[in-house]
């Protein structure tokens, strides 16, 4: 639904965004991750035909970025950095205003504002004008707007920013469902576990260029090696008189947590858990380490300054 | 068609609904609508006072058309604020994206704005217009005719869609309202100077030449629409956030594309000079044309306008009356020694002023100081017949020794300016407005210092020289 190769984007002297591929099938959110400036919103108004590449092709839902751009701009919902809501409509003029733009018919448009303005919670002041609305409410009429003609790409920048948790969670819950009816949704946020929890792809953009790219389990493989577990003790114990079996490589001892790394897990860990029992370790539980998107994306930075991981 | 004007009407309508609910809009338009009728009436009643002690009828016929076109100009003039904020303002508001990222085309955005910044500014002007009548009527005023009426209507929407194409043109290419503001001086300037001369021929009472004003300002209107609609980029809205004035960057961008990539003088001609020609086939064309019409208009013009008495002027009548037309044309009188410096120099400013005209209009004006050019040169030849004078002998003797390169040379220049405008009206998405203007630019003075120059400089050698000798052997 979404492809890119070679997307570049070059302001003159400034290369915002380099070589990137990028690869989201019906049905898959990729989120978009990157510090400010590293190249997200480039990417984004590149697929939605705002910005000409430089280099490289962009498909938005079967269309050339560059060759049908109002063809794009049709299947495309946008979510931008900015709500951009005409703050003297009121919401309902405001979702008629965008559903004739998209060529619904007035019924549909009717059902489909109805629908949206009750599901964000904004049917009561359907008819306040958008001035009076607070941030998180405009947050959630601009997401209404993206959504009014379903279209089958969604390109959502920071969604849930202004948010207060439970709307936050609201439009979590409705991008998901989103996934789930066959769209394709590419999200920029720095909201890390946002991004943990929707995303089927993640990608880190560095200086413009994608730094790293994959499913969150292979990404945690790539960046922070092998799935590590802990041992954690109920009083503080002694590992240096353990017996540490072949396979397996000691990552950090704390006074009540024995980080390792295993070779093969479902020999290994029983082995050192044998021993560990054999010693009359105080063990209180044995589980997998956790590993976060955030640690993944903070190690990535730092290795990134010192030179791009491939 | 209707499909395709109905996102048009769609983006005027919801904007028009916004304007509607803002009241510093409103607010002044109202002011300006219902104030300046009764205060032009005063000023017209204190007047009729004034002038009925002198016996100036004649003015008063004309102070009513007047009054109508300042009252119709005043509600007008907020059009431009309005059309100036009109891409810019949406973009310092954070509006902009999303309705660029929806699938209207950039023609519908373009036309959609611009009927924005005319409907209210203009309805009002007519409503102001329509009191101001209203109040005449009932003094002892004479009403226009129906035919200056409907010019000064015309000429009221005219002003309106002149500031408010060129308006949007500028706040297209702003990146900020503050910028755009700036910059609405090269409006108001122009339309200051513009409603002074409509004034002009409405006191004058010349209501053919009002009919010119108005096409002429039409005219431009319609290419400020079509430059603005082809330099309309979104990207160039969202991607630029300040304006700079960047005179390293103009200077490279002029001299890649005065020099290229060429090394010596002979490649510069053969590349550069070169390819350039050949850009200008069509345009020459044109200009080919509007010789062969213009010098031929010009001079059936003049001998059907020439007082048929004129043969019989004395040798004194003539000198004096060709003392005059020197005098008018600039020229020196004969106590001065006309100079190779002087005729160079002197050439040398026409082709600029022909550059400088067709900069400021794309194209049009220097292509008409080119066909003014050739209708003097039309114009003379008819003269010198009427005088008795042999015309086709002095034309081959005093003026085609050196016009065989002042002519082409003028030629280049005029056909230089028109590709210069059509350039501007042309869509590039590839280069920005500055690009696009400092490549013509740079493409007219390729032909300048490389042909018109050395042209002008041979010419001027063979007038000075060569051409007396002649001209002084056929009289004798």
């Amino acid at each position: 639904m979404i492809q890119t190769e070679n997307l570049s984007k070059r302001f003159n002297d400034f290369l915002a965004v380099d070589d990137v591929q990028l690869d989201v099938e019906s049905g898959q959110i990729l989120a978009l991750l990157g510090q400010n400036g590293a190249g997200k919103t480039t990417t984004i108004r590149m697929l939605t035909g705002l910005l000409r590449p430089t280099r490289g092709w962009a498909r938005v839902a079967g269309h050339d970025v560059v060759k049908e751009p109002n063809r794009v701009r049709a299947s495309v919902g946008v979510l931008a950095e900015q709500h951009g809501l005409y703050t003297r409509m009121t919401a309902v003029e405001y979702l008629d205003f965008f559903g004739r733009v998209y060529r619904l018919d007035a019924e549909a448009r009717k059902k489909r504002s109805e629908h949206l303005l009750e599901y964000f919670g904004l049917a009561d002041v359907a008819k306040r004008r958008i001035g009076e609305y607070s941030k998180g409410m405009k947050q959630k009429l601009a997401l209404a707007r993206t959504l009014i003609h379903e279209p089958p790409v969604l390109l959502l920048d920071e969604p849930t920013s202004a948010m207060d948790p439970e709307s936050a969670r609201l439009v979590r819950d409705e991008i998901a469902n989103l996934r789930s009816s066959q769209r394709a949704i590419v999200i920029c946020t720095h909201n890390l576990v946002e991004a943990e929890m929707l995303a089927d792809q993640i990608a880190i953009i560095y200086h413009g260029k994608i730094l790293i790219k994959g499913k969150l389990e292979e990404l945690k493989e790539r960046v922070l090696g092998t799935t590590e577990y802990e041992v954690i003790f109920s009083t503080p114990y002694d590992c240096a008189k353990l017996k540490i079996p072949i396979g397996i490589e000691i990552v950090a001892k704390e006074a009540t947590k024995l980080r390792f790394r295993s070779a093969n897990p479902i020999e290994m860990n029983p082995l050192l858990l044998k021993e560990l029992s054999a010693r009359q370790a105080p063990i209180l539980t044995l589980q997998e380490a956790s590993r976060t998107l955030e640690d993944v994306y903070l190690k990535a930075m730092t290795e990134a300054n010192g030179g791009i991981i491939q | 068609m209707r499909e395709k004007l109905a996102p048009v009407w769609l983006l005027a309508k919801r904007e028009l609904l916004d304007q509607f609910r803002d009241w510093r809009i409103l607010f002044p338009l109202a002011i300006l609508t219902l104030l300046f009728p009764p205060l032009m009436y005063s000023v017209a009643g204190s007047a009729v006072d004034f002038a009925n002690k002198y016996g100036g009828e004649m003015i008063l016929d004309r102070l009513v058309p007047f009054s109508i076109l300042i009252i119709g100009f005043f509600p007008v003039t907020v059009s431009l604020v309005v059309a100036l904020e009109s891409f810019v303002g949406e973009k310092e508001r954070g509006t902009i994206e999303p309705l660029l990222g929806t699938p209207f085309l950039d023609w519908q955005l373009y036309l959609g704005k611009l009927l924005v910044g005319i409907f209210f500014p203009l309805v009002a002007s007519y409503l102001s217009i329509a009191l101001y009548l209203f109040m005449v009527s009932k003094q002892d005023l004479s009403l226009p005719s129906a035919n200056l009426m409907a010019e000064l209507l015309m000429l009221t929407a005219a002003h309106a869609l002149l500031m408010v194409s060129g308006a949007i043109a500028i706040s297209t290419q702003s990146t900020s309202v503050r910028a755009a503001n700036l910059l609405a001086s090269f409006i108001v300037m122009p339309v200051a100077i513009l409603i002074q001369g409509e004034s002009v021929l409405i006191f004058w009472g010349n209501d053919y030449l009002l009919w010119l004003a108005l096409s002429a300002v039409l005219i431009l209107a319609a290419l400020l629409i079509r430059v603005g609609i082809a330099h309309f980029q979104r990207e160039y809205l969202l991607g630029r956030e300040i304006d700079s004035f960047n005179l390293k960057w103009m200077g490279r961008t002029f001299r890649d594309a005065f020099v290229g990539e060429t090394h010596s003088l002979i490649q510069w001609y053969q590349i550069q000079v070169g390819a350039t020609f050949r850009k200008l086939k069509m345009p020459l064309l044109l200009i080919i044309i509007l010789t062969v019409f213009g010098g031929v208009a010009a001079f059936k013009l003049t001998s059907a306008t020439i007082p048929s008495e004129v043969g019989e002027y004395s040798s004194d009548e003539i000198d004096e009356r060709l003392g005059d037309l020197k005098l008018a044309a600039g020229l020196p009188d004969e106590s001065m020694e006309i100079t190779f410096g002087f005729i160079f120099s002197h050439n040398i400013q026409a082709v600029l002023i022909m550059l400088l005209l067709g900069l400021i209009s794309f194209g049009i004006l220097g292509g008409l100081a080119y066909i003014v050019n050739i209708g003097v040169l039309g114009g003379l030849m008819a003269a010198l017949q009427a005088y008795g004078l042999p015309a086709g002998m002095m034309f081959l003797t005093g003026i085609l020794p050196h016009g065989i390169f002042e002519i082409p040379a003028l030629m280049l220049a005029g056909t230089g300016v028109l590709y210069f405008g059509a350039v501007m009206v042309t869509p590039n998405p590839t280069k920005t407005v500055g690009e696009i203007f400092i490549y013509a630019l740079a493409d007219w003075f390729k032909i300048g210092i490389g042909i018109i120059l050395p042209f002008l400089f041979i010419a001027a050698l063979i007038e000075v020289y060569i051409t007396p000798i002649l001209l002084s052997r056929v009289i004798q």
